[in-house]
């Protein structure tokens, strides 16, 4: 009988739990946010959180949207994609909540885009990725390939670096990602002298220093994530490897990590990105003054943060157009939508539902901060599938 | 954790009107699955209730391999796995209907690889849920039983087994969806997946399952099989002295076990929609064992709660407070570990000897 009761437990007050279709009811509008709260991931995820809530407490100070507060709902993603798909469906078929910020990872995001497909229930994703992938029902705040990877390549070439070195951690990101850079140097007569990946959370890498080393690359491509950043720069220093003599490009360290692979490790080498704490744009001297007012002055904004309090201004604009929050007339609407933000202008594109955005090379100064070296001079149109680039032919197929 | 190792002292075959009273709650257990929950609780809720009980068949597994048997396995999250990957191949490939399945797309693979191709077959599939864990787990259990490797070295030899399974998927992306896993499936036999009434059907399915293992698992138990693996949990070196193979007793139960959680895995990647390396591996595997300690590891019953118990603990606890939930599930395992080292049923029982007594005095 005791399973019986613990059984029945399960089913909560539905008078309590029950909302109004899409969380359009009452005097507030509900939002998800899904991030990793606990586990590897949440160092990073949780500063994202933290500025997605910055973005709805300002909405809601000027007012709200359709004269209604936004309420946020906060799930923890744990680190585990599939408590990210659970999550998400319980944002979403129990709370009805209006859309849902959320995810970090590749793979969570994979993990989730089945619940918000069968649903038809609308996720923003706030991060940079491997682009390949569209789907109706995800909005993508970060860059794709063609706003951040790219242009780092571009970057390198025009520095004279023709001999690369792949180093990345062994998941989904990192594996594309690499894909889309060996077709671009064989057409860009650049030569991969090695490619080695690593597991999420792996630090040992005397090794995999070592056969760099050896390799004598011009230049390291690094597509690490999370903890093994710390190691792998912390090795590169003690084997004498310096940003003049063999300068390793990142596209996932921002602010955020610098702090926590430690800045003499890392200073003056160059990562990719769109957005950097240093960027001159008025609303991001306003963004860094309010996110530092709230949650302390020692806090550094990033790509990612800023991506993610993007997304909620950009939905709830969407939000505006269509006069609803019904999903389909949001998507409708949310096309051609023009903002300035952080990082300069960004605009939806209704097709795709990625952001034209505008690619930024920066060097990592000894404050910590990131100092912008060359930018992409305007936004650039998002491209997924790589369609516009002839060498990227069969990577989609 | 050393009350939970301690040795119980095993009491004699149960007297004929408490085996009236347990199938008189087995069946009202039964009532309560089939036919009120579908009733009261919304799809969502059944869907988690689902996924709970999908981990209470391991937990039934472990409660046997464990609880009856003595064998602390630490890894029964690779036969789950194994099981939830035979399923999610079949279903990928189904899906794909002749093409290739997404993720190898995207991983750069550019022909079916030749381990996939008989996974299209969904008898192949089914047939290798149980298959593949139960020879896996007569190859090990053959091995290590006959060399006396008990104990600690046999939890840690499962718990590595465990480790090296997800090192292994995460490195094969091409072949196995990498860390991400395999998700995305949109038939199950004909039904889309997501539809409110197959998700109804999978949910009476796994309580079926649940329910057939269960009887089966206390019919063993109960048979002249069940006392001779007692036996060996309490004295293995006495039965081998009375002339039984102690090893045999053990790999039979073990791959029973691992049978279970195979079987588990497969009706897991419909329900829940996803199989990926982080639901088997080490921790996911601890968190059964502590689920059937908290429910009661001496009783077939308490490792079926424990698992429902703990799985609901779990997801109550990090939808009310998703910044500390953590620390709350770990101090609910952590009061019942101490104040009752057998578990709820054991707590329940005791309470129930104490009623008796009174009224006997």
């Amino acid at each position: 009988m005791v399973l019986a009761t613990a059984l029945a437990a399960c089913g909560g007050d539905p008078a309590t739990t029950e909302g109004t279709a899409s969380g359009g009811g009452g005097d507030t509008i509900k939002v998800g946010l899904l991030h990793s709260l606990s586990g590897t991931m949440a160092i990073s995820e949780v500063t994202v959180r933290d500025a997605e809530l910055l973005a709805i407490e300002e909405i809601n100070k000027a007012g709200g949207v359709l004269g209604k507060q936004l309420e946020p709902v906060v799930e923890d993603g744990a680190s585990d994609w599939p408590t990210f798909a659970e999550k998400a469906t319980k944002l979403i078929a129990q709370d009805k909540v209006a859309t849902v910020f959320g995810g970090w990872t590749s793979a969570s995001r994979k993990a989730m885009l089945p619940v918000f497909e069968q649903r038809k229930a609308l996720l923003w994703y706030p991060v940079q990725y491997e682009g390949l992938e569209s789907s109706p029902y995800i909005f993508y705040t970060g860059a794709t390939t063609n706003q951040q990877i790219i242009p780092g390549l571009d970057y390198l070439k025009e520095q004279g670096k023709k001999k690369l070195f792949l180093v990345g951690s062994d998941y989904v990101f990192p594996r594309t990602a690499n894909k889309i850079i060996k077709a671009y140097a064989a057409a860009n007569g650049m030569e991969i002298l090695g490619e080695e990946y690593t597991p999420l959370g792996h630090t040992e890498y005397s090794t995999l220093t070592n056969k760099v080393v050896q390799a004598k690359p011009d230049a390291v491509f690094n597509t690490l994530n999370g903890d093994s950043n710390v190691a792998f720069f912390k090795q590169l220093k003690s084997a004498g490897v310096t940003a003049e003599s063999m300068p390793v490009l990142s596209v996932s360290v921002a602010e955020e990590e610098v702090t926590g692979i430690g800045v003499d490790n890392i200073v003056g080498h160059p990562v990719a990105w769109n957005y950097y704490q240093t960027t001159e744009t008025p609303a991001n001297a306003k963004f860094v003054e309010a996110f530092k007012a709230k949650y302390g002055a020692a806090k550094v904004t990033s790509d990612p943060m800023e991506a993610g309090y993007n997304a909620v201004y950009l939905w709830a604009e969407a939000v505006k157009k269509a006069g609803s929050v019904e999903v389909e007339a949001v998507k409708k609407a949310a096309g051609g939508i023009a903002l300035e933000r952080p990082e300069g202008l960004v605009t939806i594109d209704g097709e795709t539902q990625h952001m034209y955005k505008t690619a930024r090379i920066g060097i990592i100064q000894p404050d910590g901060l990131i100092k912008e070296v060359w930018n992409s001079g305007e936004p650039i149109k998002p491209d997924p599938y790589l369609k516009t680039y002839p060498w990227a032919g069969g990577l989609a197929s | 954790m050393t009350a939970v190792l301690e040795k119980p002292t095993q009491k004699l075959a149960p007297k004929e009107p408490r085996q009236w009273k347990g199938a008189a709650v087995f069946v009202a257990v039964a009532v309560v699955a089939l036919v009120v929950m579908p009733l009261v609780l919304e799809p969502f809720r059944l869907g988690l209730l689902a996924k709970y009980l999908c981990y209470a068949i391991v937990a039934l597994g472990i409660g046997l391999a464990w609880g009856q048997g003595g064998m602390l396995t630490l890894g029964q999250g690779v036969f789950f796995g194994l099981g939830g990957y035979a399923m999610g191949m079949y279903l990928k490939l189904n899906d794909a209907g002749g093409d290739l399945p997404d993720f190898m797309v995207w991983s750069g693979v550019e022909e079916l690889p030749a381990l996939w191709a008989p996974f299209g077959n969904p008898v192949f599939a089914l047939a290798m849920v149980v298959v593949v864990p139960l020879v896996v787990a007569v190859a090990l259990g053959t091995l290590v039983f006959r060399q006396r490797v008990r104990g600690a070295y046999f939890a840690i030899l499962t718990q590595a087994l465990a480790a090296a399974l997800v090192i292994l998927l995460i490195g094969q992306q091409g072949l196995t969806g990498g860390t991400n896993g395999l998700t995305n499936f949109f038939d199950f036999f004909g039904n889309d997946v997501a539809a409110e009434s197959t998700q109804r059907g999978l949910y009476l399915t796994v309580a079926i399952v649940l329910g057939v293992l269960y009887l089966g698992a206390w019919q063993l138990v109960r048979s002249r099989f069940g006392r001779l693996l007692l036996a060996v949990r309490d004295g293995e070196d006495r039965v081998r002295f009375l002339g039984y193979n102690p090893a045999t007793v053990k790999t039979i139960t073990f791959a029973i076990s691992a049978v279970m959680a195979g079987i588990a895995g497969a009706l897991f990647v419909p329900v829940v929609g996803i199989i990926s390396p982080a639901l088997l591996g080490v921790v996911p595997s601890l968190e059964l064992v502590v689920a059937v300690a908290v429910g009661g590891r001496f009783a077939l019953a308490g490792a079926v709660l424990g698992a429902v118990v703990m799985g609901y603990a779990k997801t109550y606890f990090s939808e009310e407070l998703p910044d500390a939930w953590l620390y709350l599930q770990g101090a609910l395992f952590i009061l019942v570990m101490t104040l009752a080292p057998k578990g709820i049923v054991g707590v329940a029982a005791a309470l129930r000897d104490r009623v008796r007594k009174e009224a006997s005095a």
